[in-house]
């Protein structure tokens, strides 16, 4: 939820100096190690070409591909539920929860039910789903959001995992050690795994030919859930989809390499039909992507994979955190998404962007992420969806850069202002001033140079 | 009307003119000079351990001669059919003291050290997952160049579940430090054999 606009949280963030290199850092470290990782395949940018052809073919034919889905999936022996909205689909879950009288369940990371806030809707009805990928884990105790949909707890440090956990997990204090950390959340989770009753995972890809789905995990969480538990339920957003098995050659191939520099995760795991005894669902939600897929501006950003590069490159998300992004998915995709879903609430998001261009040039599907910021950008200040402060400072641009004289008048009176008055610039009331100084007045403009030096 | 009358309804209206497939071109596609090579290199950088077999006979003795006292181990490899039945619908409870599970991979994958096992040779689909160390039993023959060859040697739905597994479970999650053991084996252990 909103408590605040992404750049006076990303204020908030950056005021722990130490903190914000860090992350800026250990981002960008991530960054490297997807560089090497793509640099080792000599088909790179032959694999991002057929993966963003093979997803615009998919766009292009959705319908058709859904109806095919969902008839396979069903000859598997899946129960297919469909879903309009966010709350549709939590519904269905909690119907599913009640009719089979469930306890305890047990979540996989799915940034779809982040998206349709499942676990709030949950516990306001009383019923407790643990979250078991290990990051998510982590931000659940702490009662936060996720930050980054791969690396969920990357705003915290080793310190701050340590005391949730001697809180909620009675570990050592002060014990700081990666190693012991995670082994004390692998026995905690283990109990929670043997006994659930009941498993939610996400979905990477759904393959229209088999009717089946694809959960890519590293930890192992999504397969022990969902073997263990006798309801298995999956969720996927309408977007998911690919024409055939074969394609995750594609994309499989991309996938982690984008994530975190792996050639793969640790497992891909297949699911097509359930085990004997077993019920597996799956819930189809829309939440604003068949809007999205009709603007022709924004469509293929329903390409996207969930790999999170386009975070992980970006100088605006490694300096300013997920959080302050203030939406289940974040960073540059996060930021043409969301508007779709609620334009008013995420009309700041568009504006978190230097526009450099560097999401898209590392996104796997070739998704034009930051011709779509300029475009959301275009749409709010249309739509009325920008502060008037904004607008006004662009008329009185426009104004000063139309009017050559109005210019020249302005350059000087700024020339003259910083070198004989500096106070009237250097002071809280210019936004320019904040953490930055302002820079040493030329004695000229280029154009008195120029015409000075002309010959 | 139906949700799912109203996406499709909706969906069919949104999406754009149809374009076409592209074209996946095996010959541009990366060549290793030595796959099983490259599948053992790439297996180690990602926390997996190799031990190469001159064929199955050898395989088998060193299971059999493998410390075992009071541990719970389960080996799939040339077993009847019928021993196995017990585990087939055992459930997490029944599994978890599991220590070591031998299973036979059906395929690798060079570029990523990836092996492919579907429902039927896992047993029951707890089993590479609940099991602290996992030992999987692969034919050096077949290992496979990409995941695009490996696509093409597999069918995902010939079974109810099928999963390429690459090294022993880890997470990073913690200030990105790896720590080998999440929540799936600690241990991954390939038994390569060359006849």
């Amino acid at each position: 939820m909103k408590a605040m606009e992404h750049a006076q949280a990303a204020e908030a963030f950056i005021r722990d100096e130490a903190r914000t290199d860090w992350h800026d850092e250990t981002l960008w470290f991530v960054r490297q190690k997807r560089d090497l990782a793509a640099q080792g395949l000599p088909e790179w940018e032959q694999l991002r070409d057929w993966a963003s052809g093979i997803k615009n073919h998919t766009l292009s034919n959705l319908s058709q591909y859904l109806a095919l889905f969902e008839e396979n999936a069903l000859k598997n022996g899946i129960k297919v539920h469909w879903a309009m909205d966010a709350v549709e689909h939590n519904q269905i879950i909690h119907q599913i929860i009640k009719e089979g009288k469930i306890c305890r369940m047990v979540k996989s990371k799915s940034m779809l039910t982040e998206e349709c806030h499942l676990n709030a809707y949950l516990a306001a009805q009383g019923i407790e789903v643990i979250d078991t990928d290990l990051g998510e884990r982590i931000v659940q105790l702490r009662k936060e959001a996720p930050s980054h949909i791969v690396l969920p707890a990357i705003h915290l440090k080793k310190e701050d995992v340590s005391d949730t956990f001697n809180e909620f997990l009675d570990t050592e204090k002060g014990n700081n050690d990666p190693q012991y950390l995670t082994e004390s959340a692998r026995q905690h989770l283990r109990d929670y795994f043997v006994g659930a009753e009941l498993a939610i995972t996400g979905v990477n890809f759904a393959i229209a030919e088999t009717g089946g789905f694809v959960v890519c995990t590293n930890e192992g969480n999504a397969d022990m859930g969902a073997h263990a538990a006798n309801i298995h339920i999956a969720c996927m957003g309408i977007e998911k989809l690919i024409p055939k098995a074969e394609h995750l050659g594609v994309f499989l191939r991309l996938l982690a390499r984008s994530a975190t520099g792996q050639p793969i995760t640790t497992y891909s795991s297949h699911f097509h039909r359930p085990r004997p005894g077993q019920q597996m669902h799956l819930v189809i939600v829309d939440n604003g992507r068949s809007r999205q897929l009709g603007r022709a501006d924004f469509r293929n950003s329903l390409k996207c994979i969930r790999c999170a590069a386009c975070f992980n490159t970006c100088p605006v998300y490694r300096r300013s955190g997920g959080h302050s992004y203030h939406t289940a998915v974040a960073g540059p995709i996060g930021s043409i998404l969301n508007p779709n879903i609620d334009m008013k609430a995420n009309a700041d998001l568009p504006f978190a962007s230097t526009l450099c261009g560097s999401c898209s040039n590392v996104c796997p599907v070739k998704i034009d992420i930051h011709e779509q910021l300029y475009k959301w950008r275009q749409v709010l200040v249309k739509e009325g969806h920008v502060p008037s402060s904004k607008k006004t400072g662009m008329a009185a641009m426009t104004l000063v850069l139309s009017k050559p004289t109005l210019y020249r008048l302005a350059g000087k009176m700024g020339r003259v202002a910083l070198k004989y008055a500096p106070f009237v610039v250097n002071n809280s009331l210019n936004p320019w001033y904040k953490q930055r100084d302002m820079p040493q007045a030329p004695e000229e403009s280029f154009r008195e140079w120029y015409q000075k030096n002309r010959k | 009307m139906s949700s799912k009358n109203r996406i499709l309804q909706a969906t069919a209206e949104n999406q754009p003119t149809l374009t076409q497939l592209p074209f996946i071109d095996f010959d541009s596609l990366i060549q290793y000079p030595d796959p099983v090579a490259a599948f053992e290199m790439v297996l180690k950088k990602i926390g997996g351990e190799i031990i190469h077999f001159k064929n199955e006979e050898e395989i088998l003795k060193s299971i059999s001669k493998a410390d075992q006292d009071g541990e719970f181990v389960l080996n799939t490899f040339r077993q009847q059919e019928g021993s196995l039945a017990p585990f087939k619908n055992a459930s997490a409870v029944e599994l978890a003291h599991l220590n070591r599970v031998y299973l036979c991979g059906a395929l690798g994958v060079a570029e990523n050290g990836a092996i492919w096992l579907d429902e039927n040779a896992m047993v029951n689909r707890l089993l590479p997952f609940i099991t602290q160390h996992l030992v999987l039993i692969l034919n050096a023959k077949n290992i496979v160049a990409t995941m695009n060859h490996a696509y093409q040697n597999i069918r995902v739905d010939e079974s109810g579940f099928g999963t390429f597994i690459a090294g022993p479970s880890k997470t990073a999650d913690i200030e990105q430090s790896l720590v080998i053991g999440a929540h799936g084996p600690r241990s991954l252990t390939v038994y390569l054999f060359h006849n």
